[in-house]
């Protein structure tokens, strides 16, 4: 802490803004880098999938069946080769990574607001409501998410949005024990009090005081739920639970390839690898987004 | 209710006597339910703050202090009791006011420095982006006219580049800048009463000294009264107009800065004085075991349980058998200046007391 001597009041000495501490810090942490451009990539992708697929992901053509990649045959036409109904892989697999993103930060979303909400109501207000809290997220606790997850799925039926809705309203004790022991401790500071002070009501210090102070944690577990959800999609699909064919979800197309597996192991390689990349590449991501926002977290 | 006589013996002498009080206390008490049993924090204290004076609350920790003066922003946690015979800020019964109309009064026309300035500022937000929301709070403007209020403020606080310190983060200000900043913001709405909790108590000696004086300069220039909560009797010499010196609860002692210091009437006052370091200019005939700093023995007592008799006995040298038993008023020593003893009034100590000197 510094220490100011009143000629020191009017001197212009301009420490670094947090911002560009954080920047300063986000340029050297190489984790951060290489899982941040990954999952853009993986955005990018997404979004334009229309015009970076060669193929028509549906397209079944039987004459083309099994075609091996690029590196066996030296034939470019399927970079990734084609699939058992003769689809082409690497649309698939670029069409897929919509799937995966759009049900990982779908849920997170979903999952994060749900759970901040009903943490930073029990970590602040205290008393009998985060009785109930700490009793709901008890509850949250208890459940086997998995096998609810399976059994909802089996109900309704795998669609994105389904598959979105379950996990998300599945996955957000983390997000909750999180903010609620964090609330704890900032609603102690003093400028909470003050904030009452100057007049402000509850829901305003909750959305302009408390949140912004939890927001970093909120993220940092957000990106490591996402990369949960992505696997847990893929388990799904995989169980033949969750996305149905003839969508390209990453954990459908290894489950698909099952059948060839001992003939033709690229098939469940590339999917899997893909699920590999994405899910460290955000968990890297996430990691470093820590470090960078609260170093004084890490040593 | 309260009798006639009564009042005129809260409202003590002051220099507009006519003047209605801007805050009228009487017999506010504040409780806290513990597993251990009720916590009588504050018990049924009067006082009242006339507009444009500066009342101090002294004593020790855990006197209630702070409880005192969170009741009147009425702060205190919903588990906390606050009774009140009366409860005045501009003739408004506070306890009767919803919380949102206490909301409104919070910030505009009652005002709360805190003792840590550390803390009391919200590290995520800019200083200028914090004093802002106040202001447009409390009052119809724009966010340019919000920022202009913000750096004429910050001005008068003492703070020389205005415009760069508001787009700063409270982390990159020492603690005796976030204290103005923190003055600065109680003032943008300027209220009429400003509650100080100990207002330099985690700052450094120098800076203590220069947030008193800015003190002094802005209730002089904005007239408003000042209730300063401390327990640094070299602030209360400086500052006080009116003086209240609390313990374990109750106040012990009130009257004029210059009664109280004077001739202080209850023990717990005198072992507060002795308890200030003298020059040594004034004590060149004392012995050396004489010299060593005062101190009064003890703790202050549990505040659980109902207490019967004079809470201080314990630590009182002057103690009697009847001070276990007898649950004393205030009474009044001079105009104005009342005390909590059984100790006699016109010789200042009882003669067992004297003997015991």
């Amino acid at each position: 802490m510094s220490v100011q001597t009143p000629s020191a009041l009017g001197d212009d000495v301009i420490a670094p803004s947090p911002r560009e501490e954080m920047r300063r810090r986000a340029k050297k942490h190489v984790g951060l880098i290489f899982g941040g451009i990954i999952v853009m990539a993986v955005i990018l992708a997404a979004i334009f999938a229309p015009l970076l697929a060669p193929y028509d992901p549906y397209d079944q053509d039987l004459t083309k069946r099994l075609i091996d990649p690029v590196w066996k045959t030296g034939n470019w036409a399927h970079i990734l080769g084609t699939d058992g109904l003769g689809r082409d892989y690497l649309s698939r697999l670029i069409y897929g990574s919509r799937i995966s993103l759009i049900v990982g930060f779908g849920a997170a979303i979903i999952a994060g607001t749900l759970g901040s909400i009903i943490g930073l109501m029990g970590g602040y207000f205290g008393g009998r409501v985060d009785s109930f809290v700490v009793y709901l997220i008890n509850v949250k606790l208890a459940l086997p998410g998995l096998l609810i997850a399976l059994s909802l799925v089996s109900i309704v039926g795998g669609s994105v949005t389904a598959l979105v809705l379950i996990l998300g309203f599945l996955t957000w004790d983390r997000y909750a024990v999180v903010t609620r022991s964090v609330a704890q401790q900032v609603r102690s500071n003093d400028f909470i009090t003050a904030a009452r002070a100057v007049g402000a009501s509850q829901t305003r210090i909750i959305i302009g005081e408390l949140l912004p102070n939890v927001m970093n944690q909120i993220i940092v577990i957000a990106s490591l739920e996402i990369a949960i959800v992505i696997l847990i999609e893929a388990a799904l699909s995989f169980l033949g639970l969750g996305i149905k064919p003839p969508e390209p979800s990453w954990g459908l197309m290894i489950s698909e390839a099952r059948n060839f597996m001992f003939f033709k192991p690229h098939l469940i390689a590339i999917p899997g690898f893909a699920i590999f990349l994405l899910v460290i590449a955000i968990n890297m991501a996430g990691d470093g987004l820590r470090d960078v926002t609260a170093p004084e977290g890490r040593n | 209710m309260i009798s006639p006589d009564m009042d005129s013996k809260t409202l003590t002498q002051s220099t507009n006597a006519s003047e209605r009080p801007l805050l009228q206390v009487s017999g506010l008490s504040v409780d806290l339910a513990l597993p251990a049993g009720a916590l009588h924090a504050v018990q049924s204290i009067d006082f009242s703050v006339k507009a444009g004076e500066t009342f101090c609350i002294v004593g020790e920790s855990g006197c209630g202090k702070t409880m005192t003066s969170l009741a009147l922003m009425r702060l205190l946690p919903r588990s906390a009791k606050i009774t009140a015979n009366r409860l005045e800020f501009e003739g408004q019964d506070l306890l009767k006011l919803s919380e949102k109309q206490m909301a409104e009064l919070r910030g505009d026309r009652l005002g709360m420095i805190f003792q840590d300035p550390m803390t009391s500022l919200n590290p995520v937000y800019t200083i200028g982006n914090q004093m802002e929301e106040v202001y447009l709070r409390h009052r119809k403007a724009s966010r340019k006219e919000a920022r202009e209020r913000a750096e004429y403020m910050l001005q008068r606080v003492g703070i020389m580049s205005p415009a760069l310190r508001m787009q700063q983060f409270p982390h990159q200000l020492s603690g005796g800048l976030r204290q103005r900043v923190m003055i600065a913001m109680t003032l943008m709405c300027e209220p009429r009463l400003i509650i100080a909790d100990e207002p330099t108590t985690a700052l450094d000696v120098t800076v203590q000294v220069q947030i008193l004086q800015l003190l002094i300069k802005l209730q002089k220039e904005f007239g408003m009264a000042i209730i300063l909560i401390t327990h640094n009797l070299g602030i209360v010499a400086r500052m006080a107009d009116r003086l209240a010196v609390m313990y374990a609860g109750k106040i012990v002692e009130t009257g004029t800065g210059l009664d109280v210091f004077r001739h202080p009437r209850h023990p717990y006052t005198k072992g507060l004085l002795s308890c200030i370091p003298t020059h040594a200019s004034q004590r060149q005939n004392e012995s050396i075991a004489d010299r060593r700093l005062g101190s009064i023995p003890g703790l202050v007592p549990s505040l659980i349980g109902e207490i019967k008799g004079c809470s201080f006995r314990n630590r009182c040298q002057w103690a009697q058998p009847d001070c276990a038993s007898t649950n004393l008023d205030l009474r009044e020593a001079s105009t104005g200046h009342s005390y909590r003893c059984l100790i006699d009034a016109k010789s200042g100590i009882s003669p067992t007391a004297e003997a015991a000197l």
